[in-house]
């Protein structure tokens, strides 16, 4: 049998109009939020919006998923369709990478280029006339304009919890992947407790980067705040970190989902996809451990 | 809950030919998964925005119409040049182009529709949602974003109105809706072929939607990447472009641009893939070197991420960096040129027919190859330093938007209007929409030419005297573009309405598998796929 012949085209569905409300609300809630907490304002609705905003899109994802994984499980996807989705996931991964791509592409920028000539270096030298003692280096310690940005005492070492975490989340990496060979295998019990401590090394990860986070707002004076070493800095880590936890979300769902029997030996495309997108996170963090904190 | 499954039941089990039509109602249309349900509604939107973009640009130019200040306020002006060009890339061509890739490319492959059908909704509703959000902060306290459509830090950070937080999620928004419509194109393409369709053997609208979402998918997240550090700029208090903290804001234009510039192509490539099926069909010739014309689209896509800092020559970039980025954009030429001398060798001794699909065709390659030149003089670095900035640059722009992107629409749409609608649009209508199209957009863009060689600044209210005669010409020009607008709306809902009925293949030069299906097309074509030798 052909897969052409018995292509499938959903019928109506009412979760993407719910998905467009879901974010429309989110982003108004949030932006309002934001502007009022600028402006100072003493009272806002906007955290009000969101929420309502978030249990929309907690619907939205319930149900929307929640159907795809019954028309899966009921077999109406061709091998075309599970194709299509892989593509899917392939591309989306990939915009993924471009996003992380434009952070650490300022990463680069600023430490190969602006920051130099803001010291007073090269072409661009000129930059320096606007604050003439300032000294570049990188950790940035000294800021040109201190008192707008002051600058961190001193920053994470790369061989304490960051060498941890890269550990952690190299070890997921390996354990999901045996997860994976159990479910090829049909051995369900192994996939569990591989699975599980997939999670677990992921939450592990969270845990530590939070404690990481804490050391640099209460110690080093390390923040969102204190110039561009802090900006950059926790830009990256903490886009990862909200990639980590949503992988770990995802994960989650694929445990509870191999719980209740779910997936077979050659039909597993929603296990592959999260496990895709944990490796993804995994070499985000290689590239951040060794730009971010390393080098 | 789960609508999906049980309307199958209804309709016996899936894996059937699902030859039901349409729903009723405006429900249809809020919950359709049908690619040409969601194609008419991007075209209608985009069409929509194409209105309410050139309204602003009514304003400006009645502003600009005499020198001094009349009409508007110099912060009104902003918000309006800022809104107008937003609305224009993001709201007008942009979905417009989707809306024909949603139309054509599942007909064009021979696929029953496109690959992820919600996922297609999804992309859809979000633009109305971006849109509305960002149009409704413009009768907002502090009014709405004003600082252009490119938006350079820090006047979009520490100088900016409140608006601009609700910009940033609409930016976000739209670029969602990009990538899940990129997305939905590429699996469309790479796996929904029918059997015998090589990819050598695609339509070059499916090739040039292919590199197109490819770019798409590139640059989309880019964009949200710097609006994000805008946000933490403005709420957060990081230093991203502040060299206060020793971020730079420079940093913002060069990750702007590495969007920005593959941009520009994401608005014209699919305007050269349906020209290149549009000029044979008329010069009754086959496309001349299909080949080359592939790689050439992947040629310029490839070098459109290597020139961004040609926006930047001004800025003070290092000597290196100029030269590089002048003779990289300049290298973009070459494989322009052999697009265009492939549509004139296409059209060389071809027994040729102009109805209203041709003729924009024509003046397509025509005029966008006007807006290639005075891109190649804005490309010398020396050069730029006179032009950057000037009026040239907005002559330069809409050169390749208006005849370029906006014509390819209109040849798109008139080519394929008996397909969609199963009747012949009024020819003697749209030729008239054509001619005053082609004079007022000429007689609006030419002399900014001139002006902005003169010295003319962009994006200013009031002007010098000796500017006054062309900058009056170029304001009737765009008056009477704008107002011929309102006739292709008419043309359009009259073949909606009614009209010769259509053949299935209405053009007799016209080639490709969306010619084998009746005219209108029925709502579910190709439920077995098409055969294709
Ligand atoms: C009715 C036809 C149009 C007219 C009369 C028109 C007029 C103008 C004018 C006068 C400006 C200059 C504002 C300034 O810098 O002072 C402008 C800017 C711009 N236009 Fe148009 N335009 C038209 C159509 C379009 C279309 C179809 C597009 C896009 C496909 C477009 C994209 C832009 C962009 C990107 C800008 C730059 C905005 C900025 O400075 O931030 N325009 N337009
Ligand atoms: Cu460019």
């Amino acid at each position: 049998m052909s897969s052409h012949e018995n292509y499938y085209v959903p019928a109506q569905s009412k979760w993407p109009i719910v998905a467009t409300i879901g974010m429309l609300t989110t982003v108004y809630g949030v932006a309002t939020w934001f502007n009022d907490l600028k402006a100072e304002r003493a009272e806002s609705n906007g955290p009000l919006i969101f929420f309502i905003g978030g249990l929309i899109l907690a619907y939205m994802l319930f149900g929307w998923f929640g159907a795809v994984i019954k028309e899966s499980r009921s077999g109406l996807y061709s091998p075309q369709m599970d194709r299509s989705f892989r593509w899917g996931m392939s591309w989306f991964i990939f915009s993924e990478v471009m996003f992380f791509a434009a952070f650490f592409g300022a990463l680069f920028y600023i430490r190969m280029w602006a920051g130099p000539w803001l010291g007073g270096e090269g072409d661009k030298g000129v930059a320096n006339m606007l604050w003439p003692g300032f000294e570049y280096s990188w950790p940035l310690l000294n800021n040109p304009d201190p008192k707008l940005f002051p600058a961190p005492s001193g920053v994470i070492s790369a061989w304490g919890l960051p060498l941890i975490n890269t550990i952690l989340l190299v070890t997921s990496s390996f354990t999901v992947t045996f997860a994976h060979h159990a479910l090829k295998k049909n051995n369900r019990k192994p996939l569990k407790i591989w699975l599980a401590l997939t999670v677990l090394l992921g939450i592990a990860f969270l845990i530590l980067q939070v404690e990481e986070y804490v050391h640099a707002y209460n110690e080093l004076g390390l923040t969102l705040g204190s110039g561009i070493y802090g900006a950059t800095f926790f830009m990256l880590t903490g886009f990862h970190g909200a990639h980590v936890t949503l992988g770990a979300l995802i994960l989650t769902v694929m445990l509870v989902r191999v719980w209740r029997g779910h997936f077979d030996a050659d039909q597993h495309f929603g296990f592959e996809a999260a496990s895709w997108y944990w490796h993804f996170v995994d070499v985000v963090w290689i590239g951040l451990f060794v730009f971010v904190y390393v080098l | 809950m789960s609508a999906v499954i049980d309307s199958h039941k209804e309709h016996g089990h899936a894996g059937h030919d699902h030859h039901h039509g349409p729903a009723k109602g405006l429900m249809r249309w809020v919950l359709t998964t049908n690619h040409k349900d969601i194609g008419s509604m991007y075209l209608w939107f985009s069409f929509a925005m194409f209105l309410l973009g050139g309204s602003m640009a009514m304003v400006i130019r009645a502003e600009l119409f005499q020198p001094g200040l009349q009409i508007v306020e110099p912060a009104f002006f902003n918000q309006m040049t800022t809104m107008h060009g937003l609305i224009m890339v993001f709201g007008a061509v942009m979905p417009a182009f989707v809306g024909l890739a949603n139309w054509m490319i599942p007909l064009m492959v021979g696929a029953p529709d496109m690959a992820l059908p919600r996922m297609n909704n999804f992309s859809f509703w979000l633009l109305p949602a971006a849109f509305g959000l960002l149009v409704s902060t413009l009768f907002t306290e502090g009014g709405g974003p004003n600082f252009g459509w490119t938006f350079y830090a820090p006047l979009s950070t520490t100088y900016a109105p409140e608006s601009v937080t609700f910009f940033i999620f609409a930016i976000h928004l739209m670029g969602i809706s990009s990538i899940m419509g990129a997305i939905n194109v590429i699996a469309t393409i790479l796996n929904l072929r029918a059997p015998g369709m090589t990819l050598m053997k695609m339509p070059l609208f499916v090739w040039t939607w292919l590199i197109t979402a490819f770019l798409l998918i590139a640059v989309m997240p880019v964009l949200a990447g710097v609006v994000t550090m805008m946000l933490m700029d403005i709420h957060f208090g990081t230093s991203f472009f502040s060299a206060a903290g020793g971020g730079d804001p420079v940093l913002f234009q060069h990750v702007f641009w590495f969007f920005g510039h593959p941009e520009v192509y994401i608005m014209i490539l699919p305007a050269f893939g349906a020209v290149s099926s549009i000029i044979p069909a008329f010069a009754r010739k086959p496309l001349f070197g299909y080949t080359s014309m592939v790689y050439a689209t992947a040629s310029i896509a490839f070098l459109s991420f290597i020139v961004w800092a040609h926006h930047m020559f001004t800025v003070g970039i290092p000597l290196t960096g100029e030269l590089f980025f002048m003779y990289a954009t300049m290298l973009i030429a070459v494989p322009t040129g052999v697009k265009v001398f492939n549509w004139a060798s296409t059209m060389w001794q071809g027994s040729m027919t102009f109805e209203a699909p041709m003729l924009f065709s024509v003046a397509f390659v025509i005029l966008f190859t006007i807006g290639g030149f005075s891109g190649l003089m804005l490309a010398i670095a020396p050069a730029d330093f006179q032009y950057h900035d000037t009026y040239f640059v907005v002559a330069h722009f809409h050169y390749v938007l208006v005849p370029g992107a906006i014509f390819g629409i209109f040849a798109s749409a008139y080519y394929w209007l008996p397909k969609w609608t199963g009747h012949m649009y009024d020819e003697t209508l749209a030729k008239l929409h054509f001619w005053m199209s082609f004079i007022g957009m000429n007689l609006a863009f030419f002399p900014m030419h001139f002006v902005g060689l003169a010295g003319m600044p962009r994006r200013i209210p009031d002007y010098n005297l000796q500017f006054a005669d062309f900058n009056m010409i170029s304001s009737v020009g765009a008056f009477t573009f704008g107002a011929t607008q309102f006739l292709f709306l008419f043309i359009v809902i009259k073949c909606i309405r009614g009209g010769k009925p259509a053949p299935a293949k209405p053009w007799d030069g016209a080639e490709g598998l969306e010619w084998t299906v009746p005219s209108p097309a029925p709502y579910h074509t190709f439920s077995t796929p098409p055969e294709v030798k």
